[in-house]
């Protein structure tokens, strides 16, 4: 009785171990053995897994939206006067910009958060710059570069334009 | 593991618990004693027993585990389940003969004694085998052993019917040769056993 009930769980040709318990093994060793087959079943799953992974982001690519940024009403045009600045916040609440109209008559847009140490920015009307009176930072108005003192990055600029009688702030650019 | 083994000599422990809070110390699983320190006969004796993990050659524990996560190292150590394996099922901690798995509920896991296997697999004594004062827990070569105690190491045990091997020695008397534990058959109702008066329930009831 007790050698029947032992031979049902062996399998006749595996030296008496069960066939769960070989693929289960107690042993360590057993345990962390991979096999030529699962070896290749890996490789093969993870190639497949990574050319859907590919194609997806090459076909997906069309279906995320390329400007999702919030459009914000700054104000009349008025507001802004040739040789003039305007202080606003875009995105966030958080984020201080700072609005320019060039003596040409030009309309442009930057983080007010100074590159150097985060200072907030002001147009130096008479120099036609942007100053960062910390310590004497300068950008150009054209491009937001650093022209001057310790900044070595140029400010982060918005898209800003002017539609009918009001100016509106449409993204930051990065 | 620098043919050492691991022996204990029950009647040596003395109840000191240096062995539990050592083997809380021990790294491989920091913060948590996984020794048993037993209470023999309370009522009649202060005598002590440690209990570590015997190591079966065939460990049962793994052997019922339904989710594969206790498995034995090549030295013959088993080592406590495998954290992403266990599902907390306790099958290891009732089959174990000798009451060694613990089942850790703030861990959600199976934890034992592992021999301390940072430290026992690199030929360092386990932790309570470093700190124990009177040489009940012991790690030491078979032939140191046999000079310098009385009694003989046995490593064969009997439950009932079944056999069991283990890596870890118990020093028991010359004459022994396999330690048996015979199993009582419990009577189906607790009112017809007979009263066991090293119950402590029923010695606290007693108050």
């Amino acid at each position: 009785m007790n050698t029947e009930v032992e031979d049902s769980t062996k399998c006749k040709d595996c030296s008496g171990t069960p066939r769960y318990r070989q693929d289960f093994p107690i042993d360590w060793e057993g345990d962390h053995y991979v096999s030529r087959r699962e070896m290749v079943k890996f490789l093969t799953l993870g190639s497949f897994l990574l050319t859907v992974a590919n194609w997806i982001t090459v076909f997906a690519r069309g279906l995320i939206r390329k400007d999702s940024s919030a459009v914000l009403r700054l104000g009349p045009a008025s507001a802004l006067a040739q040789n003039g600045a305007m202080l606003f916040r875009y995105p966030t609440a958080q984020d201080p910009c700072i609005a320019v109209r060039t003596p040409q008559g030009a309309l442009v847009a930057y983080s007010q958060v100074c590159t150097h140490l985060s200072c907030a920015v002001v147009y130096d009307k008479s120099s036609d710059q942007l100053i960062c009176p910390c310590h004497r930072g300068v950008f150009s108005v054209d491009q937001g570069a650093p022209i001057a003192g310790p900044p070595t990055r140029p400010l982060a600029k918005v898209r800003i334009e002017q539609r009918g009688d009001h100016i509106f702030a449409t993204g930051l650019e990065v | 593991m620098s043919g050492r083994e691991f022996f204990i000599d029950h009647s040596r422990c003395i109840g000191c618990q240096a062995c539990v809070q050592a083997c809380g110390e021990c790294d491989t699983h920091r913060g948590t004693s996984m020794i048993h320190l037993e209470t023999i006969e309370r009522l009649d004796s202060v005598q002590t027993a440690p209990q570590v993990c015997m190591h079966c050659e065939d460990p049962i524990c793994a052997q019922v585990c339904p989710a594969d996560a206790i498995k034995k190292t090549p030295d013959g150590v088993v080592q406590s389940s495998l954290k992403p394996r266990c599902i907390a099922c306790s099958n290891c901690v009732v089959a174990c003969p000798f009451g060694v798995p613990k089942y850790m509920a703030e861990f959600e896991q199976m934890m034992k004694c592992d021999m301390c296997y940072d430290r026992s697999s690199v030929g360092k004594k386990p932790m309570c085998a470093t700190v124990c004062p009177s040489g009940a827990l012991t790690f030491t070569s078979m032939e140191d052993i046999q000079r310098t105690r009385r009694g003989i190491p046995v490593n064969s045990w009997r439950f009932g019917e079944e056999e069991v091997k283990t890596k870890v020695f118990v020093m028991v008397p010359r004459a022994v040769e396999q330690v048996r534990v015979d199993l009582i058959q419990i009577a189906p109702t607790p009112a017809a056993l007979p009263v066991d008066p090293y119950d402590v329930a029923l010695m606290l009831e007693a108050f």
